[in-house]
C-alpha cells in the first residue's frame, strides 16, 4: 500500500486547525485553497471567541450555560451532543491559541482580558483588539508554515475544487481541482477529503462575506450526492455599510454608544441631513419601542430597518437602500476614544467622516448557519464519541466538512464570538477521527487501482471545461446574471419571508438557471481565466440558492433567523387576569404543536440537474429541554410562568 | 472634514465628470508584452478600484469599443485585511479595495492608472506571484515552536506593554506593499526550464528567494516571534536567518516601507530593534567561541 493522504479543502480557521493536526498526528496532508491561507475570510471576524474562564465560574458559569446560552440563542436547531463537546473544549481552545502566541488584550496583571457579547450574561468573550479571526487565523497560519516547512503539509494555494471522487461502493478517493493560474486539471487521491470551504454569502450578491465565498465547493459536494442541511437560516447582521463591492460589517457597539436610527419622513428627502428637523425625522426604532429604542435586539432592529426601507419606501436614497446611523450629536473627543477604530473604517471606505455626518447603513448577509449535512457520534453522557470516524463526517463515507460549511452547530440563529469556536473546534477535533478512519481502510488512494477512477472523473471535469470555452452560446452575461440572482435572493430570503414572494423568487431563480446555461465568455483563453472560474461558480450557486428557498418556503414558522410575519405567534395582550391566562396557555399549545411539527432539521437531497427535494430529520434536544424564547414579548412573563408550570 | 465646509464632499461635488478613463497595464502572462488598455467608466459616487474593476468586467469592452476579456485581478476581504488586492494605483503601491475613486480623481482628474506591482512576476494583469513573501516567513522561522496541540494550560502572562508593541506586528497582511517601495528589494523572476519538473524549479526558485533580500515584511514578523518569552527561546535561529545573505545588512534605511503600509506597521523600528539584535547576537557568537 502506498502513502495515505488526507486532502482539506480551504484554508481558514477549520482547516488550518485541522491541517495542524493531522500534521501532529503523523498523518500527511495536502492543503487546498483559492486564496493564500492568510488571506482566507476568517480574516474579517472582529468580536472575539467565546469560552467559559476562571472569572466567569466564579459567577455561576459553566460549560454548561455556554451551552444552554448557545442552543437558546440558535432556538433549538442544532444537535445539542456537538455544541456540549465544543463548549467543554472551549476554555481549552483558548489556551491552545493563547500558547500559539495570539495577541489578545490583556488586564493590567497580564491575563487575557474579556469583554460580553450577545445572548448571554457572562464576560466570555476572548478578543484582540478588532482583529480576532485575523490575529487567530494567522496562528494557525503559521503553525501549517511550521508542518510546510518540515515536509508534512504540501501547499496547493490558488486551487480550486471541482468535484469529490466517489468510487463505485460511495466512498470518497479524493478530489478533482483546478489551478487558477495554469488552468490545469488535476485529480488529487486521497483516503480522506475535509471540505472546509466556508459561507456561501456570494449567493446574495453582496454581503459581509469575502469573495471567496461563493459556496461552490459545497454546491459540487451536494450535486456529488451530499445532503445539505438548514439551508434557509442564514444571518443577518443589522448595520453595514453598504459599498458597490461589498457590505462591510459596523459593529453594534455605535448603537451602544448613543448612537440613533433614523430616515427623513419624506421619502428620498435630497437634503443635507443636517438640514432636515427634528420633527421631520423618523426615528422608527425609537417610536415602535420605546423601551429599547435603538438597542433592541439584533433580530429586531434588522426586520426594522428592512421594512422601513424595502416595505415603507423610506430609504434614505433612492437607487439603494440604507438608514441614517447617527452620531453627530456626540462629541468629537467622546466619539474618538469610545469608537475611534470603527468609525475610522467608515471613514476610510466610505470618504465621509461620520464624526461630522450620519452613516448610511443597511442590513447585511452575515453567516450560514445551514450547510453540509455532518454525522456525530454520541456517547451516553451526552458528549461526542473522541475519534469516532463519524464524526463531522457527511453521508459520503471519507468526505467531512466542518467550519461554517458544515451544519451542526449554530441551529436558527448564531451567537456573536461562537463562529471563530466552532471553526477551530472542529477543525482539531476531526483529526484523530479521520486518523482512525485511515486506520480502518485497507489500502490507499495512491495505490493502482484507483488511478482508472482519478483519471475518468478528472476527464469528466475536463470535458466539462473545454464544453464551457468552446460554447458559442447565447449572449447571457455571467456578471449581470450574478447581480440578478443577489438581488432576488436579497429581497425574498433574507430578514422576512413571505410564501408568495419565495414562490416568485424561485420561478426567477429558476430562469436564472438556465439563462446561466446560455452565457458567453468574454475570456475563452487557457491562462488565467477568471472569467471562466467565476461563471463555474455562478451555475453551481444556483442548487444552493434554491434548497435556501425551497427550505423557507416549506418552514411555515419563525424560528431564529428564519422570520415569516403570516406565521408569527401573538403575544398575549389581554389585562384580564383570567383572559390573560387562557392566552397564555393557548400560546404554550401552540408553541408545542409548532415544535412537534418544526423542531426538525430541514434536509435537502440534490438530483442530476441540481433540483433539490426536501425531508425532516430529529433534533436531538436532550442536554436542554426547548423553552420559548420571549424577548420583547408582549405578556411574556405570562407565557413564561405558564410554561414552567407546565413543565414542573 | 464635511462636505458642508465646501471642500470635499466626494459624493457630492457637483462638478465631478459623468464619466472617467481608467487606463490599465495589461499582460496575457508571464513572459510576455505588457500593453496599455483604456476603459470608460460611468462615474458613481463611493466607488473604490475594486468596483471600477468589477464594472469593467461586465462591460467587457475597451473606451475604442473593442471587446475585450476581463482584466485579471487579485482580491478576497475588501476591506482591507486581507492584504490581496495590492496594485500600483496612479504610480502608488496599496490596496484596491481601499483605494476610493473620489479621491484618486483629486489628486488626478485625468483619471485612474493601474499596474500590477513591479517587483513581484506578473502572472496575468494586475496578479502577481508573492510566493517569495511567504517563503521569507518560513525562512525567518515566524511561529511559535510550541511542544504540541494537547491541552497544557494557558500561554505566558503577557504585560499589557508588550501586548500593545507586538499587536501592531501581527496586523502585517503581507500585502507587500513594504518591499514593492523598497529600493533595495529587486526583482526576482525566474522561467521553469524544459528539462526540469515542477518539484526542481520551485526547489531552484525558493534557493533564488532565500539569497534575496527577505524584506521589512519578515524583518518585523521576526522581531513579532522574538518577543514572546516562547519565541524568544529560539531567536537565535531568526536572528541567523536575518544575518545571512539577503538579510537584514541588505536594508539601505530609505524608510520608503514605512510610509507605504496600509497598517501603519512601525516597520524601521522592527528593522532597527533587528539590527541591535543581531549586532549583540554576532558578539555574542564572537565571544563564546
Amino acid at each position: 500500500m502506498t502513502q495515505q493522504r488526507v486532502l482539506v479543502v480551504g484554508g481558514g480557521l477549520a482547516g488550518l486547525a485541522a491541517t495542524m493536526k493531522l500534521a501532529e498526528l503523523g498523518v500527511a496532508v495536502d492543503l487546498m485553497s483559492l486564496t493564500p491561507v492568510k488571506r482566507s475570510h476568517s480574516v474579517c471576524a472582529q468580536g472575539g471567541i467565546n469560552s467559559v474562564n476562571d472569572l466567569t465560574r466564579q459567577q455561576g458559569d459553566s460549560e454548561y450555560l455556554h451551552l444552554d446560552d448557545t442552543v437558546y440563542g440558535g432556538d433549538f436547531l442544532q444537535h445539542q451532543p456537538p455544541v456540549k463537546e465544543m463548549t467543554d473544549w472551549a476554555p481549552k481552545i483558548i489556551d491552545l491559541m493563547d500558547r500559539l502566541g495570539v495577541t489578545f488584550n490583556r488586564t493590567p496583571e497580564g491575563f487575557l482580558d474579556q469583554r460580553r457579547f450577545g445572548g448571554t450574561l457572562y464576560k466570555r468573550t476572548a478578543f484582540a483588539g478588532a482583529t480576532t479571526g485575523q490575529q487567530l487565523i494567522y496562528a494557525l497560519d503559521e503553525q501549517v508554515r511550521r508542518w510546510h516547512s518540515a515536509g508534512a503539509v504540501e501547499m496547493y494555494e490558488g486551487w480550486d475544487f471541482l468535484s469529490p471522487v466517489v468510487d463505485d461502493d460511495g466512498r470518497c478517493r479524493g478530489a478533482i481541482a483546478q489551478n487558477l493560474v495554469t488552468m490545469e486539471i488535476r485529480a488529487f487521491p486521497a483516503d480522506a477529503v475535509l471540505l472546509a470551504t466556508g459561507g456561501c454569502g456570494l449567493i446574495y450578491g453582496r454581503s459581509t462575506m469575502s469573495m471567496a465565498c461563493n459556496g461552490s465547493a459545497a454546491s459540487r459536494s451536494v450535486q456529488a450526492g451530499v445532503k445539505y442541511a438548514n439551508g434557509e437560516f442564514v444571518q443577518v447582521h443589522p448595520t453595514a455599510i453598504p459599498g458597490a463591492d461589498k457590505l462591510r460589517l459596523m459593529s453594534e457597539s455605535a448603537r451602544g454608544e448613543g448612537g440613533r436610527v433614523w430616515v427623513p419622513r419624506t421619502p428620498h428627502d435630497s437634503r443635507l441631513p443636517k438640514d432636515i428637523s427634528e420633527s421631520e425625522r423618523y426615528y422608527f426604532l425609537e417610536e415602535r419601542y420605546p423601551k429599547y429604542g435603538n438597542l433592541v435586539p439584533r433580530d429586531i432592529a434588522t426586520r426594522e430597518i428592512f421594512n422601513v426601507c424595502v416595505n415603507e419606501g423610506l430609504s434614505v436614497e433612492t437607487d439603494r437602500q440604507c438608514v441614517y446611523l447617527d452620531l453627530t450629536h456626540i462629541p468629537r473627543a467622546e466619539l474618538d476614544r469610545k469608537l475611534g477604530g470603527i468609525l475610522n473604517i467608515y471613514e476610510k471606505f466610505q470618504g465621509v467622516d461620520p464624526r461630522d455626518e450620519p452613516m448610511k447603513i443597511f442590513p447585511a448577509v452575515h453567516y450560514t448557519m445551514g450547510g453540509l449535512w455532518a454525522d456525530y457520534e454520541r456517547t451516553a453522557e451526552g458528549g461526542l464519541m473522541h475519534g469516532s470516524p463519524r464524526n463531522q463526517q457527511t453521508n459520503i463515507p471519507g468526505l467531512y466538512a466542518i467550519g461554517e460549511c458544515d451544519y451542526q452547530y449554530h441551529g436558527g440563529n448564531r451567537l456573536g464570538a461562537n463562529s471563530l469556536l466552532s471553526c477551530i473546534f472542529s477543525g482539531l477535533f476531526v483529526a484523530p477521527c479521520v486518523e482512525n478512519l485511515l486506520g480502518s481502510l485497507q489500502d490507499s488512494a495512491h495505490d493502482k487501482k484507483y488511478d482508472m477512477l482519478l483519471r475518468g472523473q478528472r476527464s469528466v471535469r475536463q470535458l466539462e471545461h473545454d464544453e464551457l470555452l468552446k460554447r458559442a452560446g447565447g449572449r447571457e452575461n455571467p456578471y449581470v446574471i450574478h447581480q440578478e440572482l443577489g438581488d432576488v435572493m436579497t429581497k425574498a430570503a433574507t430578514v422576512v419571508r413571505d410564501n408568495d414572494q419565495l414562490t416568485a423568487a424561485l420561478e426567477k431563480v429558476n430562469e436564472l438557471a438556465d439563462r446561466v446555461e446560455r452565457c458567453s465568455l468574454s475570456d475563452t483563453g487557457t491562462w488565467t481565466n477568471q472569467n471562466v472560474v467565476f461563471t463555474k461558480a455562478l451555475r453551481d450557486m444556483f442548487p444552493i440558492a434554491k434548497a435556501i428557498l425551497k427550505g423557507a418556503l416549506a418552514r411555515d414558522e419563525c424560528r431564529g433567523a428564519h422570520y415569516k410575519p403570516a406565521f408569527e405567534m401573538p403575544g398575549v395582550e389581554s389585562n384580564d387576569p383570567g383572559e390573560r391566562r387562557r392566552q397564555a396557555e393557548a400560546w404554550c399549545d401552540a408553541f408545542e404543536t409548532k415544535n412537534k411539527k418544526w423542531l426538525k432539521t430541514t434536509i435537502a437531497t440534490f438530483d442530476k440537474t441540481g433540483e433539490p427535494t426536501l425531508s425532516y430529520e430529529e433534533v436531538d434536544t436532550t442536554l436542554v429541554p426547548p423553552r420559548p424564547r420571549l424577548y420583547g414579548l408582549v405578556g411574556g412573563e405570562a407565557i413564561e410562568q405558564a410554561w414552567k408550570e407546565r413543565q414542573a | 472634514m464635511g462636505y458642508h465646509n465646501g471642500m470635499t464632499a466626494p459624493s457630492r461635488v457637483s462638478t465631478q465628470p459623468s464619466s472617467f478613463e481608467v487606463r490599465i497595464l495589461r499582460q496575457d502572462a508571464p513572459a510576455t508584452a505588457p500593453r496599455w488598455e483604456r476603459h470608460r467608466i460611468t462615474y458613481e459616487p463611493n466607488l473604490n478600484v475594486i468596483s471600477v474593476l468589477q464594472k469593467i468586467a461586465t462591460l467587457a469592452t475597451t473606451s475604442e469599443g473593442k471587446s475585450t476579456t476581463p482584466v485579471a485581478w487579485d482580491c478576497n476581504c475588501l476591506e482591507e485585511v486581507c492584504g490581496a488586492c495590492t496594485m500600483l494605483i496612479n504610480g502608488r503601491t496599496r490596496q484596491a479595495c481601499s483605494a476610493l475613486v473620489d479621491k484618486l480623481l483629486q489628486e488626478d482628474p485625468d483619471g485612474l492608472e493601474l499596474r500590477p506591482m513591479s517587483k513581484f512576476p506578473v502572472l496575468r494583469d494586475l496578479v502577481v506571484d508573492r510566493s517569495r513573501m511567504f517563503r521569507a516567513l518560513e525562512r525567518v522561522r515566524a511561529w511559535i515552536p510550541v511542544d504540541g496541540y494537547g491541552d497544557r494550560g494557558p500561554g505566558p502572562h503577557e504585560s499589557q506593554e508588550s501586548q500593545q508593541v507586538r499587536y501592531p506586528l501581527s496586523e502585517c497582511m503581507t500585502c507587500g506593499c513594504c518591499v514593492e517601495a523598497c529600493p533595495q528589494f529587486a526583482k526576482v523572476e525566474l522561467r521553469q526550464r524544459s528539462d526540469e519538473t515542477d518539484e526542481q524549479f520551485a526547489a531552484r526558485k525558493n534557493r533564488e528567494y532565500d539569497n534575496s533580500f527577505v524584506g521589512a515584511a519578515a524583518i518585523s514578523q521576526a522581531m513579532l516571534f522574538n518577543d514572546h518569552p516562547t519565541g524568544h527561546m529560539n531567536a537565535g535561529e531568526r536572528l541567523e536567518a536575518l544575518m545571512g545573505p539577503g538579510g537584514i545588512q541588505i536594508c539601505g534605511n530609505a524608510q520608503n516601507c514605512v510610509s507605504v503600509c496600509p497598517k501603519e506597521i512601525p516597520l524601521t523600528t522592527s528593522i532597527a530593534r533587528a539590527g541591535r539584535q543581531t549586532t549583540v547576537h554576532m558578539l555574542r557568537q564572537f565571544f563564546d567561541r
